[in-house]
């Protein structure tokens, strides 16, 4: 291959690359232009970040049809399929999530700046990178990109204490995780030769072939892969960063981390366990199961005691990973193939999640005021007289985090039942429906103190709320609304990037 | 005309109440009774639109459902909106437009603040409930179900304090509990038939041969309806709810909510589940007596109003649900018509509690006293409902109770003669609270100068009380709608019955089958099972 060919094809390839790109390139530039503007212009930064949103969804929008047959570009090392159009969209979704909401509250935090929006932006790019890389290269800078934008967005806030706490906690956890999987990374290396994912699916398919039961080396890969990754979406017992890190962060950027870091996790989760571990999944369905039991249990129970309001939302995104995991069990069949149903609602989850979760967050972003914090269940209190909008809002986003209908989250928790009981495993999708009886127990403290009349005295104060906010809550509370009413276009789609992806 | 054409009726009559609340939703505030005569204007017309079912339902259609409304809703999972009705379904869809009605009549001057919320809480809980009369797929059935919940509890909730969160957080997770589980076995039934279409798996039941899934199933389903009806080991939520939801919010809840229990029961677990039916049914029948005796003997030693009724309700649930259980014609007929004419003189009951509670501000037995002289409009209405509500001759209740009790006997007799301990002790305590607040020994000196009723609510009453009166006097039209019901419901459980059945059950309802002396104590056969 001459230089020429090399040239052309990267020509092409780089086509492929706009969504990221857009994204890189416009949070650097939000770097840039933040020398250009005054106090208070500052918040202009976040119309640049937006902008840069707006086009890598362009660009993700122009790959949709060559998505259909599953391009890949740079040699194989970033691969553009359905499930990356499926996961991209949801990425970029939190991300325009995460900067509305954030504008107005870094104004009354008084910390508006440019690095701000340019962290999400790069953060939002490594994620994308973690839905589209067919290469343990790649996958490993992406990841590390996403984790160090998350420790600077975690600790942004450097007068606060806790801020500094969680961001040290995160960072030292986040590398501990980092070196394991990179280690899980080097063992596939050495079964493959190679860091290319298809053809370590080949060799891994290969060696179960030649070692029939218990292959130790794959178990190891597996182990050490399935650790890291758990961390990333802060399942049990790889949680410990998550509450401190949402409690720690600025509200908005602590919706991010959580709503970010779980689903790009989960799509590298998915893509890993779909190519690489396919032929090994007996052994991962175990693996995941056991995972899924703990952290619904740790999840759900630690969230009936708290106060704050953050923390509260971090302990039940756990449970919400646990079920999300009991999807990727159900994904598996007694006989070793792969489930359509669970592995569509492992998808519907995850998308529908990343708006009810941010929606939470973002209630609990709008109860930051000038001189309010805002963050304690008690600071919901008589939030229905205040601003009633606001409150079925919320309890919108409850409903549809506990699963109730008519929301997103009860067809969302239907599925993953009803595939956990198609694949025999009545037991776990009984678990999971009991599991939702104390999980409405504290979902509806929330609400509960949102229609009590005694409110304290911040709870007597005008809510003020920006435009880009009350954007940002209408987006989210009328897709998990729709998604609760009408689901068959999300179901569709859902299935359409597992389907189209990994062609059961 | 269009919205009452066959196929869109019961959709019409469905989101009449829904159309409703989205009107109210939208209105500003500060309009003054505007609000409340919108909410008023549509919850008439939601009775209104009903109407039409009576006398287009034709008794005699070889369909066992009709006014059937099908489109696909979420295709890929096969789940329909599916809408269909029988007798049963129209006789709870007219109940719970009726009290929808009435409830929301009621509320003119008990509610005053945010009666815009109160209002639109109203309207869906009532669009819920007739979702759950109404689904013939399961999914849509059990969306209703438990999206029932949610207005119930803010009904509850909205008074702000602190015994109303914890009466309905503990009303939503006591109901919850039973919910889950049915929506497995929803998922399961789907997994063993294949379609969550009602009519399908009606004509499919599980028996014998499915092992022991039909048991499993049986259980998913009865623990969601026993809870709600309520059932005796399960019913602690409804005192608690009843005593602190407001007045009309009270009388939804125990004239129609409690009443899908029984639907539930009489539309999935019996004639889905036969074989299973009989293995539990003794279980079933012993809670329904415990229930019956139970109730009334808490009666006795209740001091607030509300908690009163809840007890004297789950006392003639515990006989309704023995109506369900013994599994003879004249027991579902009775249980179906008690749930009715339980509606009708409970939901009066509740509004008078309501009535006093709005003058005195509190349901207890200790402020009143003597209220004769004040009031005396207000006690001989008192006097008519609890003389309704206790199963008097004349009243619908007491044509409930007598059919129950012979479908009982024509099982076992020592059955109706426990259940009449029961129905006696409630009686006697219903009456004895009304001495004591209508007559008593000493007035309470802050009772003395009451407004008596208005015509509003004399209006209101006097309806349920003409109701119940009809019933009582001439039952012969609900027999006859419930003809088909009861006969299909019996038939797939207790097939014997059938080479029969239309002998005794013949063609002009009630008076035939009064007349026809009793089966011989039901055969051997249908017990062995």
């Amino acid at each position: 291959m001459d230089w020429h060919s090399i040239f052309d094809q990267a020509r092409t390839d780089v086509v492929f690359l706009f969504p990221e790109a857009m994204l890189v390139f416009f949070g650097l530039a939000t770097l840039l232009t933040d020398f250009l503007l005054t106090k208070p212009q500052k918040s202009w930064n976040a119309l640049t970040a937006m902008l840069g949103v707006l086009l890598s969804g362009a660009s993700l929008w122009l790959l949709v049809r060559p998505a259909t047959e599953h391009q890949t570009a740079f040699s194989n090392s970033i691969v553009i399929d359905p499930f990356f159009i499926f996961f991209g969209s949801i990425l970029l979704a939190a991300t325009a999530l995460a900067i509305l909401l954030s504008v107005r509250y870094l104004e009354v935090e008084d910390e508006q700046s440019g690095e701000y929006y340019g962290l999400v932006l790069l953060a939002a790019a490594g994620m994308m990178f973690l839905a589209c890389g067919n290469d343990l290269v790649v996958l490993f800078v992406a990841l590390q990109t996403v984790a160090i934008s998350f420790y600077v967005l975690t600790g942004y806030l450097t007068r606060e204490r806790r801020a500094n706490e969680a961001a040290l906690k995160f960072m030292l956890q986040g590398a501990f995780s980092s070196a394991i999987l990179a280690y899980g990374f080097s063992i596939l290396y050495g079964i493959a030769g190679s860091t290319n994912l298809e053809l370590i699916q080949r060799a891994v398919q290969q060696r179960h072939a030649d070692f029939p039961g218990a292959d130790l080396l794959t178990f190891l890969a597996l182990g050490t892969i399935t650790a890291g990754l758990l961390f990333k979406i802060a399942a049990v017992p790889f949680h410990h960063w998550a509450p401190d890190a949402d409690q720690g962060a600025l509200a908005p950027a602590a919706a991010f981390i959580s709503v970010g870091s779980r689903v790009a996790g989960f799509a590298l989760l998915l893509r890993l366990f779909l190519t690489v571990f396919w032929p090994v999944n007996l052994d991962w369905a175990a693996v995941l199961a056991v995972a899924a039991v703990l952290s619904l249990t740790l999840g759900t129970f630690a969230a009936i005691t708290q106060t704050n309001l953050k923390r509260l939302l971090a302990y039940s995104s756990i449970a919400q990973a646990g079920y999300i995991l009991l999807g990727l069990v159900a994904g598996v069949n007694r006989d070793g193939t792969l489930h359509e149903r669970g592995l569509q609602a492992t998808a519907f989850y995850i998308f529908t999640y990343a708006f009810f979760s941010a929606g939470a967050f973002g209630v609990i972003i709008l109860l930051r005021q000038k001189g309010v914090i805002g963050d304690e269940i008690d600071d919901l209190n008589g939030l229905i007289h205040r601003h009633p909008v606001a409150a079925v809002f919320m309890l919108i986003f409850v409903l549809s985090l506990a699963g109730v209908p008519p929301t997103a989250g009860f067809v969302a928790k239907l599925l993953i039942f009803w595939s956990l009981l198609e694949t025999g495993h009545p037991y776990l999708a009984l678990m999971g429906a009991l599991y939702i009886l104390p999980a409405v127990y504290y979902y509806f403290r929330i609400v509960a103190a949102m229609w009590t009349t005694d409110g304290s005295d911040a709870a007597q104060l005008p809510l003020v709320i920006g435009v880009t906010q009350k954007f940002a809550l209408t987006a989210a509370a009328t897709i998990t609304l729709a998604a609760g009413i009408f689901p068959e276009q999300f179901l569709r789609f859902a299935k359409y990037s597992i389907l189209g992806s990994f062609g059961l | 005309m269009f919205f009452f054409s066959e196929h869109h009726i019961l959709s019409t009559v469905l989101f009449t109440p829904l159309v409703g609340a989205l009107v109210l939703l939208f209105m500003p505030h500060g309009l003054g009774d505007l609000q409340r005569k919108v909410a008023n204007a549509f919850g008439l017309l939601g009775f209104i639109v009903s109407l039409p079912l009576l006398w287009k339902s034709k008794s005699a259609s070889a369909e066992p459902f009709q006014f059937i409304a099908d489109a696909s809703w979420i295709p890929s999972l096969g789940v329909h909106f599916r809408l269909g009705v029988d007798g049963l379904s129209v006789v709870l869809v007219l109940l719970t437009t009726l009290l929808g009605a009435i409830a929301i009549a009621s509320s003119w001057s008990a509610i005053q603040t945010r009666e815009k919320e109160y209002y639109i809480l109203l309207l869906l809980l009532q669009t819920t409930v007739l979702g759950v009369f109404m689904s013939l797929d399961l999914v849509l059935f059990y969306a209703f179900w438990e999206l029932m919940l949610v207005p119930m509890y803010f009904l509850i909730v909205a008074g702000g304090s602190e015994n109303q969160a914890s009466a309905a957080i503990k009303f939503f997770l006591y109901s919850l509990a039973g919910s889950v589980l049915m929506l497995l076995a929803i998922l399961a039934v789907y997994a063993h038939r294949g379609t969550f279409d009602v009519r399908e798996i009606l004509l499919h039941p599980f028996t014998a041969q499915d092992g022991h899934v039909g048991n499993w199933l049986f259980v998913g389903f009865v623990l969601a309806f026993a809870v709600r009806v309520p059932m005796f080991p399960f019913h602690r939520w409804l005192p608690d709810a009843l005593a602190e939801a407001p007045a009309a919010a009270a009388l939804l809840l125990a004239g129609v909510v409690l009443k899908t229990g029984a639907y539930g029961l009489l539309r999935f677990s019996v004639p889905m589940f036969p074989d299973a039916m009989w293995k539990f049914r003794s279980l079933l029948v012993g809670l329904s007596l415990i229930a019956v005796v139970y109730g009334a003997l808490i009666c006795v030693a209740q001091k607030d109003l509300a908690r009163l009724l809840a007890y004297s309700s789950i006392s003639q649930m515990g006989l309704g649900t023995l109506g369900i259980f013994a599994l003879t014609p004249m027991g579902l007929y009775g249980s179906v018509i008690l749930q009715v004419s339980h509606g009708l003189a409970t939901g009066a009951l509740l509004l008078v509690t309501g009535i006093l509670y709005e003058r005195r501000g509190t349901g207890l037995i200790s402020e009143f006293g003597r209220l004769a002289k004040p009031m005396p409009k207000l006690a001989a209405i008192y006097a008519a409902v609890t003389l309704a509500s206790l199963g008097l001759p004349l009243f619908g209740a007491f044509i409930g109770e007598l059919t129950i009790l012979h479908g009982a006997y024509e099982v076992r007799w020592y059955w109706a003669a426990w259940s009449l301990l029961g129905v006696i002790l409630a009686a006697g305590s219903l009456l004895w609270f009304y001495q004591r607040v209508m007559f008593g020994a000493e007035a309470n000196p802050a009772n003395t100068d009451w407004l008596d009723l208005d015509r509003r609510e004399l209006a209101l009453l006097l309806s349920l009380i003409l109701l119940s009166l009809w019933i009582g006097l001439y039952p012969t039209p609900l027999f006859r709608a419930l003809q088909r019901p009861v006969e299909n419901i019996v038939s797939a459980v207790h097939p014997e019955f059938r080479s029969t059945a239309h002998l005794r059950l013949g063609t002009s309802g009630y008076e035939t089958a009064a007349r026809t002396p009793a089966p011989k104590p039901t055969l051997p056969t249908g017990e062995a099972k």
